[in-house]
C-alpha cells in the first residue's frame, strides 16, 4: 500500500467564463518525484495555486493531505500546516540579507523579536547545510550569490520551514548542465529523506529521468499522469501539445557570397581571437555553455560593444560600430535572448513594438511620425509572419511567448538585414510554437539572409543549423557538420 | 462589442472623463456662485492658468520619460531674470524688440539648463529626482545671490503687451499656453522624438537594444523641459513685470498632482496632453470659483488636494494595469 502525500481530485478553475482547469486530478506518493509538464497556460501555476490555498476551486473538488481529511478548498494555511511549499522561478530570496537571514526568514517572521543571529538560528542554518552535503557560506550576502546557489538557499529555507511537499516551478531554467545535476542530486537526496518533489518544467530532457511519474496538462485538461520508465521527450512533446513535432534536419543547401566575416575579434574577459564567416542564406549555429563568449560576441556584432582588436567585416568591407544604431543601418539584427526586458517593451502595444525600430523610415517627412503608417506596418507584418494577434494596439504582453517572438522578429525584419542574429530564440516558447518560428527562420535563409543561430539547445543546432561553432571560455573550440554527429553527440560536445 | 470598446480604450476614456469632471467643476460653481458664468471670470482665470499650465507642461514630459523635474519652477525663475537682466542692462529704450529678445533669452536660457539636466541624466546616469533636486538647489542659491533675496522690476512698458494683453479678445498669456499645448501634442503623438521618449520611459534596456539613442532622448526631455520652464518665466516677468526668485515655487508638488491627474503613469511611458490641458483648467476652475464665493486662497488649495484625490480614487479601477 503507497502512502500518499497529496490527493487532489476533480480540481474545477474558473476565471470568469474561463475554465483554467477542468476536472484535473493529481495525487504525489510521499518521497516522490513527480514532473507537471504543459505548455504555457495549460493550468500548471493554476493547479500549484489551487493546491497552494491561493485559489479556491469550484465546488466538487476533493483535496486532502497524508492520511487527514479531505476537504473542498485549501486554504493557505493548511498548505502551511501540511507543509506545502513553493519555489517560483523568481526565487524570492533577499538579495540584501545574508544565507542564513534568507533561510530562517519564515521563523523570524514568526517570532520576530528573536535576535536574528542567535545560536539556535546558526546551528539550524549548518544543520541543513550539512543536511544536503552542500557549499554554502551562511554569513555569505545572497546578492553575491549565482542564481544556482541562490536556489539552494529558496531550498533551504523551505526545509527550514518543515516542507513536506515542494513544488519547483522551472527549476532548471537558468542552470547550466553541472548546476543542474548538482540539483538533481540534492533532489534525490530530499526524496530519500521522504519530502516530495514536483517539477514544473517545459523544459523535459533533464528532469525526466529524475522523476517516477510525470502529470500532462493540457489547455486545463488532465492528459493523464504516466511513469516515466520508457517515456521519451518526443513521446512528452506529442502529449503536451497534441502534436507530432518532427522536423526534418535541413540537409545540404547552396549559399551566396559572404556577407559577414569576423577576424581574430577579441574583447577582453569575454572572448579571444574569434574568427569566422557566414555566407548568404546560411545559418551558422554558435553553441557552448552561458559564459562561454556567445551572447558577448553576439552584443560586439551588434554594436553594443566594442572590440579590443580584430575585424569586422560586412560583404567584403570593415566596419566599425560606434553604437547599435550603426549596426543596424549596416544591416545586422539582433534578437535578444532576454525578450522580456530587452527584446520587447512589455507594457507597449504591439505596433510601437514593431515600429521602434524604423522610425526613421516610418517619419515621412522627417518631422511627422504618421500613427496611420505605424499601424500599417504592423499590420502587414502581423499578416506576414502569421501571427495570432487581436487587437494590434494591445500591450505586446498580452501575446503568448510564441508569438510575442514573432513580433521581435517582425520589428528586426522590418529593418530589411543582411545578418541576422538569433540569441536563445526559443526560450519561453512552447514546443508547439517553436516549430513556427525555425519555419520563418529557414524561409529567411532561403531569401538569402545570413543567420547566426545562437542557442545551448543541441537538438535545435543540430536540427537546423548548416554549420556550428562550439565556444569555450571565450574561444572557439571546434568547428563541425552538424550532419556528422548525432544530437547526443553534439550534446556532450556543448558541455564537456 | 469588443470594436466598440477597443475604440474607446484608453485615451478617449481619459480624455473624455477630463471633460467630465471640467464640466461637473463649472456645473457646481455655476450654481454655488451667482455670478459665475461672465465673461470676466473666464478672462480671469485665462490670465491666471498660463503659468501652472506651462510649469505642468515643463513637468510632463519627464514624467513621460520615466523622470522628474523638480528644477522647474527655479529654472523659470533663473531665465526670467536672465531676460531681465539683459533688457534692463541693453533694452530699456528700444521698443517692442525687447520682447521677442526677453522671450528668446528665457527659452534659450530653459534650453540650455535642461539639457544641461538631462546630460546628467543620461551620461552619469544618477537618479533624476536627485540631479534635479541638486539643479533646484543650486538654480535657487545663484538667483538669490545674483537678487540678494529681493525684486528685479522694472521693466519696459511694453511687456504689458504680453502679460495683460488680448488678442481678439483671448488673454496673450493664454495663447501663448495653447500654443505650448498645441507644440507638445504635435512632439508627443506625431514624431520621432515623443515615440521614443514614451519606450524609453517605459524600457530605457529595451529601446536603447531597438536603436533607440537613449542618451541623446534623455537630453532632448530635459532641454524641453527647461524651454517650457524658460517660457513659464518669461510669462511671470511680463505679468508682474518683475522677477522675483522663489514666485511659483508653490506649483512645483501641484505640477506633479497635475500630470498623475491626467492619468500619466507615475512610472512612465503613457500619459496624453490632451487630459492634461483639460485637467488644468478644471483646477483653475475651482481657484476661480472658490475665490468668487469670498473662501480664502488656502480654502482654494484645500479644494484643488480633495480634488487631485477624488479623481484618482474614481480614477483607480479603470487605470490600465501594467
Amino acid at each position: 500500500m503507497t502512502d500518499y502525500a497529496l490527493k487532489a481530485e476533480n480540481i474545477t478553475q474558473k476565471f470568469g467564463a474561463f475554465s483554467a482547469l477542468k476536472n484535473v486530478s493529481f495525487d504525489l506518493k510521499v518521497g516522490e518525484v513527480h514532473c507537471l509538464a504543459g505548455e504555457n497556460g495549460c493550468g500548471k501555476s493554476t493547479l500549484i495555486k489551487v493546491i497552494n490555498g491561493v485559489h479556491r476551486p469550484e465546488p466538487g473538488a476533493r483535496i486532502g493531505f497524508g492520511s487527514g481529511q479531505s476537504a473542498g478548498h485549501i486554504t493557505p494555511s493548511d498548505a502551511k500546516r501540511n507543509g506545502v511549499h513553493v519555489i517560483w522561478q523568481d526565487l524570492a530570496v533577499f538579495p540584501d540579507l545574508t544565507v542564513a537571514e534568507n533561510i530562517t526568514f519564515d521563523s523570524f517572521v514568526a517570532s520576530p523579536l528573536k535576535p536574528v543571529g542567535s545560536r539556535d538560528r546558526k546551528r539550524r542554518v549548518n544543520e541543513i547545510i550539512a543536511r544536503l552535503d552542500i557549499d554554502l557560506d551562511p554569513d555569505e550576502l545572497v546578492g553575491n550569490l549565482s542564481i544556482a546557489k541562490r536556489q539552494l538557499v529558496a531550498i533551504c529555507r523551505v526545509l527550514d520551514a518543515d516542507a513536506k511537499i515542494i513544488f519547483m516551478d522551472e527549476p532548471t531554467a537558468s542552470l547550466t548542465r553541472k548546476e543542474t545535476e548538482s540539483l538533481l542530486r540534492i533532489v534525490r537526496r530530499l526524496s530519500a529523506a521522504g519530502i516530495s518533489v514536483v517539477f514544473v518544467s517545459h523544459r523535459l530532457a533533464e528532469v525526466l529521468d529524475v522523476c517516477e511519474r510525470v502529470t500532462v496538462l493540457r489547455d486545463g485538461n488532465l492528459v493523464g499522469t504516466y511513469p516515466t520508465e520508457g517515456m521519451s521527450q518526443k513521446k512528452l512533446s506529442k502529449l503536451m501539445t497534441g502534436m507530432d513535432v518532427h522536423e526534418e534536419p535541413r540537409g545540404p543547401q547552396t549559399f551566396g557570397e559572404t556577407a559577414i566575416e569576423v577576424k581574430g575579434l577579441t574583447r577582453r574577459g569575454e572572448f579571444a581571437d574569434v574568427s569566422f564567416a557566414v555566407r548568404r542564406g546560411e545559418i551558422l549555429g554558435l553553441t557552448g555553455l552561458m559564459g562561454s563568449g556567445r551572447t558577448e560576441i553576439a552584443l560586439t556584432l551588434f554594436g553594443m560593444n566594442k572590440a579590443d582588436a580584430g575585424q569586422i567585416l560586412l560583404e567584403g568591407k570593415p566596419v566599425s560600430f560606434g553604437s547599435n544604431k550603426d549596426a543596424i543601418a549596416a544591416g545586422i539584427a539582433y534578437v535578444s535572448e532576454d525578450r522580456l526586458n530587452l527584446g520587447l517593451i512589455q507594457n507597449q502595444s504591439i505596433i510601437n513594438n514593431t515600429a521602434i525600430t524604423v522610425l526613421d523610415d516610418l517619419a515621412d517627412p522627417p518631422v511627422f511620425l504618421a500613427p496611420s503608417r505605424l499601424s500599417q506596418l504592423c499590420t502587414s507584418w502581423i499578416a506576414r509572419l502569421k501571427t495570432k494577434v487581436s487587437d494590434p494596439r494591445l500591450p505586446v504582453s498580452v501575446l503568448s511567448g510564441g508569438n510575442q517572438q514573432r513580433i521581435v522578429l517582425a520589428k528586426w525584419l522590418a529593418t530589411n538585414p543582411k545578418v541576422l542574429i538569433l540569441d536563445a530564440p526559443t526560450v519561453g516558447v512552447d514546443v508547439g510554437a517553436k516549430a513556427g518560428i525555425f519555419e520563418i527562420v529557414r524561409d529567411l535563409a532561403a531569401t538569402g539572409m545570413s543567420i547566426i543561430l545562437i542557442s545551448d539547445e543541441a537538438s535545435e543546432i543540430h536540427t537546423h543549423a548548416d554549420r556550428c561553432l562550439i565556444l569555450r571560455n571565450g574561444r572557439i573550440h571546434q568547428q563541425l557538420d552538424p550532419a556528422d554527429v548525432d544530437e547526443e553527440k553534439l550534446e556532450e560536445l556543448i558541455n564537456a | 462589442m469588443r470594436n466598440l470598446s477597443a475604440k474607446w480604450s484608453g485615451d478617449r476614456i481619459e480624455l473624455a472623463a477630463m471633460f467630465a469632471f471640467l464640466a461637473a467643476v463649472i456645473l457646481f460653481f455655476s450654481i454655488a456662485a451667482p455670478n459665475f458664468l461672465s465673461l470676466g471670470i473666464f478672462r480671469s482665470m485665462a490670465f491666471q492658468l498660463p503659468e501652472l499650465g506651462l510649469l505642468t507642461l515643463a513637468m510632463f514630459i519627464p514624467i513621460i520619460a520615466g523622470g522628474l523635474n523638480l528644477a522647474v519652477t527655479f529654472s523659470a525663475n533663473i531665465c526670467g531674470l536672465a531676460a531681465a537682466f539683459v533688457v534692463q542692462s541693453a533694452l530699456m529704450n528700444h521698443g517692442i524688440v525687447a520682447i521677442p529678445a526677453a522671450l528668446l533669452i528665457s527659452i534659450f536660457t530653459g534650453l540650455v539648463i535642461g539639457m544641461l539636466i538631462g546630460a546628467m541624466v543620461a551620461y552619469v546616469g544618477a537618479h533624476p529626482i536627485l540631479v534635479t533636486l541638486g539643479a533646484m538647489i543650486l538654480l535657487r542659491g545663484i538667483g538669490e545671490t545674483v537678487t540678494r533675496g529681493g525684486d528685479i522690476s522694472g521693466m519696459p512698458d511694453v511687456f504689458e503687451v504680453i502679460g495683460h494683453g488680448s488678442l481678439f479678445g483671448i488673454p496673450v498669456p493664454m495663447i501663448i499656453f495653447l500654443a505650448a499645448v498645441g507644440l507638445c501634442f504635435y512632439i508627443m503623438q506625431f514624431t520621432k522624438l515623443g515615440f521614443s521618449i514614451h519606450m524609453v520611459g517605459s524600457n530605457p534596456k529595451a529601446a536603447l537594444f531597438s536603436g533607440i539613442n537613449v542618451n541623446r532622448v534623455l537630453v532632448w526631455v530635459y532641454g524641453l523641459s527647461g524651454a517650457l520652464s524658460g517660457l513659464a518665466g518669461f510669462l511671470m516677468l511680463t505679468r508682474f513685470n518683475s522677477v522675483r526668485v522663489g514666485h511659483g515655487e508653490s506649483y512645483l508638488l501641484i505640477t506633479i498632482l497635475a500630470c498623475f491627474l491626467a492619468g500619466a503613469n507615475p512610472f512612465g511611458g503613457f500619459g496624453r496632453v490632451l487630459p492634461l490641458a483639460v485637467g488644468l483648467i478644471s483646477l483653475q476652475v475651482i481657484a476661480s470659483g472658490m475665490n468668487l464665493m469670498g473662501a480664502s486662497q488656502h480654502l482654494a488649495t484645500v479644494a484643488w488636494g480633495a480634488f487631485l484625490i477624488v479623481v484618482m480614487a474614481v480614477r483607480a479601477p479603470f487605470q490600465t494595469k501594467s
